[in-house]
């Protein structure tokens, strides 16, 4: 059959609740999947502000102490299990996996809309603890869920446990889909050193998820079964180990944390050669820590037991191991500075969020270094100090990469350009108010301040107000941004189909995209980055 | 008013329809992944059996007495030419050999069933006597495995019966068809009968019988 130019039609039609349902097609679902996620952003940050509003002052200020833990409970459930694991892979990841390597869908569609079904309906188990009197059943274990508590709380731990673990097929599935789609649906030419590196973030990013998550599956099976059944190898009382539950649990949880910080990663290294107009500097050196980070990543996890009753001989292992985790992360890091030395640097939204990605998340993984040591564990475990180390890696890193990558290829997505003005004002406000809120966490952490108490000590009076008006501000912050973007898909410029200048594939079809993306499935001749030679010529 | 059933072929879900011509590598590779899952998922469980194992030596051999040596084994048997069934059946479809196809299938259904009553002959027999789990470590572990795998029975179970009927109709052996169903069917049996083989000593021969 003679090739025939079909119509151009945006995939964002045909409308109607019905069509985005049923589709099978990656970007509806990588945006269905956006809504959803940012609704529990909503309302996880929401729960955050009630934690920051609570610390204003010492003392009782508007919830009891109950109230307080189901609010720093439920945000960091939500915000972990609901908006940031599946956070960058399910939305920017969906729509634009295909796009990169210049295919029409992912491996498996059906697969791919099932995971997004899969995923409400672990959401919809997991609201399903809100059920019932706020102060005997709403969950108050902390997002970790550890055991003893957990086996003995009254509260929701069964609903939440079982929606995070069917959440964990929602994630698996988009795992495996997207492994299968990077083995086997590149376009011609597409060779594994041309892919780019936002690419192989989501290819190691998805090892993570498919080898961890069937561990935090039976973990909290174990959990469940504790509760129903009482079958006591997480209970002390019957001969079990409560240890055993830290150990299985962050097994999982260490590793989670790489996925979402890589795909993050490679959000970064796609904006930083646009907007420097260079190519990637050390191309293969980033692709490659990605995995080696992945890999290293699953021999970590005893760094979060320093001092829940371990030998001396894996305390030391293990705090060695971690910092190797530091290497191919400093790697990363050199190389996107070695990508802006001698660019010529424009300093559009994108770009303010990926410079500001870099700055946060240096502070992250260097705070993440005394963690790391014995020594200074044993004063800054389980204080804000830790509470701050992972809101920079979480929403220092990886909120401000999807919020940057967002900007990025908004375009892409909607067709309409965003003010860029109020971009601006949206990440200085965001910027600003994150440091507020943590900065003072790093210190007062630093000082002893524990984490997760309701009230505190008068001396600690200055460094929690503080936090908290910077909390108000971050929190702000969200509404100018997602204002601004929001507005911007009703009301804003048509963008052009490549705004940017970017030389990678997705950026070579219409804005919005077509349906099945290209016309005609392209040849890739060369790797994504060749900004340099543009210039030559 | 475009409709979505005029959208291009694989766009929008339909549920008459095959999947769109999904090459077979693709299959068989996700079907690889989905084992690795399988395996990290049973991993857990295994490291929570050796650590409570560690712990209490005494409870678990003991516990391991009173299990049946000769139903476990035979249903290691059976689970075991259950699996030689299926690779059979495999080789029949990559023959494109309807008849021996549907037979093995049948076969492989067969000694699924046949697990399943010694797995209910064995646990009525412990509930009978009170040993439920919690009663101590060793039994809750000996539940939580073992009904793990029950549940991984089932599943493969109605796939095979699946399967069966879908060779009936000639879905794998006619012209043009794709066998890649029964390749991967029979991946995922495989796996079952090796997570067995590994329960079976870890549960079953601890003990001073
Ligand atoms: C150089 C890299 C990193 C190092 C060396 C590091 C080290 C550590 C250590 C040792 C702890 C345990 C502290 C304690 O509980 O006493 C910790 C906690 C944590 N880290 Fe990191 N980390 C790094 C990067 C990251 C990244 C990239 C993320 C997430 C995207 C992350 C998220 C977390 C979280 C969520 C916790 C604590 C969770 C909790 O207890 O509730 N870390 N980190
Ligand atoms: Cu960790």
């Amino acid at each position: 059959m003679a090739h025939e130019k079909t119509e151009y039609r945006p995939y964002l039609e045909p409308k109607g609740l019905y069509n985005w349902f049923w589709t099978v097609d990656h970007k509806r679902i990588g945006l269905m999947y956006l809504y959803s996620i940012l609704i529990f952003f909503l309302l996880a940050g929401l729960c955050a502000l009630g934690v920051r509003a609570e610390l204003f002052y010492p003392g009782e200020q508007i919830v009891d102490h109950h109230g307080y833990n189901v609010l720093f409970t439920l945000h960091g459930a939500m915000m972990v299990f609901l908006f940031i694991v599946p956070g960058i892979p399910a939305t920017l990841g969906n729509f634009l996996l295909p796009l990169m390597i210049g295919a029409k869908d992912v491996a498996f569609p059906r697969l791919n809309i099932l995971s997004f079904w899969v995923y409400l309906l672990g959401a919809i188990v997991v609201l399903g603890s809100l059920v019932g009197p706020p102060g005997s059943s709403w969950l108050d274990t902390g997002w970790t869920f550890y055991t003893p508590y957990s086996i003995d709380s009254s509260t929701g731990v069964i609903p939440v446990t079982l929606g995070a673990f069917i959440l964990g097929f929602a994630s698996i599935l988009t795992g495996m889909n997207f492994i299968v789609t990077i083995h086997r649906m590149r376009a011609p030419g597409m060779t594994w050193h041309r892919m780019p590196l936002f690419v192989w973030s989501l290819y190691s990013a998805s090892l993570i998820q498919v080898l961890a998550t069937p561990v935090i599956a039976i973990t909290l099976l174990l959990l469940i079964m504790e509760r129903v059944l009482g079958i006591g190898i997480f209970d002390a009382g019957m001969g079990g180990d409560p240890v055993l539950f830290e150990n299985m649990f962050w097994f999982y949880s260490h590793p989670v944390v790489y996925i979402m910080i890589l795909p993050a990663m490679g959000v970064v290294a796609e904006i930083l050669p646009v907007f420097a107009r260079k190519p990637i500097f050390g191309y293969r050196a980033i692709a490659y820590s990605s995995l080696a980070i992945a890999l290293v990543s699953f021999f970590v996890w005893g760094h979060h037991l320093f001092v829940s009753g371990m030998s001396n001989w894996s305390r030391w292992i293990f705090s060695l191991l971690t910092f190797a985790v530091a290497i191919p992360t400093a790697i990363k890091v050199f190389n996107w500075i070695g990508t802006l030395y001698k660019g010529s640097v424009s300093f559009e939204s994108p770009m303010l969020y990926a410079c500001g990605f870099i700055f946060l998340f240096t502070i992250a993984g260097l705070t993440g270094l005394p963690l790391a040591t014995l020594a200074t564990d044993v004063h800054l475990h389980d204080t804000y100090f830790v509470v701050a180390h992972f809101h920079y890696t979480m929403q220092g890193g990886t909120v401000v990469a999807l919020v940057g990558g967002l900007h990025f290829w908004w375009p892409k997505m909607y067709g309409r350009m965003f003010n860029e003005k109020m971009a601006q004002v949206g990440f200085w406000t965001l910027f600003i108010g994150f440091n507020a809120t943590f900065i003072p966490q790093f210190i007062m952490g630093y000082q002893g301040m524990p984490r997760r108490y309701a009230d505190y000590l008068g001396e600690f009076h200055d460094m929690h107000f503080l936090s908290s008006v910077g909390a108000m501000v971050n929190g702000l912050a969200y509404f100018i941004i997602f204002g601004n973007l929001i507005w911007a898909v009703f009301k804003g410029k048509r963008a052009a189909a490549n705004p940017y200048g970017s030389l990678s594939l997705e950026w070579q079809t219409p804005s919005p995209p077509p349906l099945t993306n290209f016309d005609e499935i392209p040849t890739v001749t060369d790797w994504t980055y060749g900004y340099g030679d543009q210039q030559k010529a | 008013m475009f409709n979505h059933k005029d959208a291009p072929d694989g766009t929008f879900f339909n549920f008459h329809k095959e999947p769109p011509l999904v090459a077979y590598e693709f299959f068989k590779l996700g079907m690889w992944i989905f084992l690795a899952t399988e395996v990290l998922f049973f991993g857990g469980l295994f490291a929570a059996y050796f650590i409570m194992k560690f712990k209490w030596p005494e409870i678990f051999s003991l516990g391991s007495a009173q299990l049946s040596i000769p139903l476990g084994a035979t249903n290691t048997v059976i689970l075991l030419a259950s699996s030689f069934t299926m690779a059979l059946g495999v080789d029949a479809a990559q023959r494109k050999d309807k008849g021996r196809l549907v037979t093995m299938l049948a076969l492989t259904f067969l000694g699924a069933c046949g697990f399943l009553v010694i797995k209910y002959i064995e646990w009525s027999g412990k509930i009978s006597h009170g040993i439920l789990p919690g009663s101590d470590v060793f039994f809750s572990v000996y539940y939580m495995t073992t009904g793990l795998h029950l549940i991984h029975v089932l599943i493969g179970m109605y796939y095979i019966g699946l399967m069966f009927f879908r060779a009936l109709q000639g879905r794998y052996t006619d012209e043009g068809s794709s066998h890649a169903g029964v390749e991967v069917g029979g991946l995922y049996w495989h796996l079952v009968d090796i997570i067995w083989i590994f329960l079976f000593p870890l549960l079953y021969l601890l003990g001073a019988h």
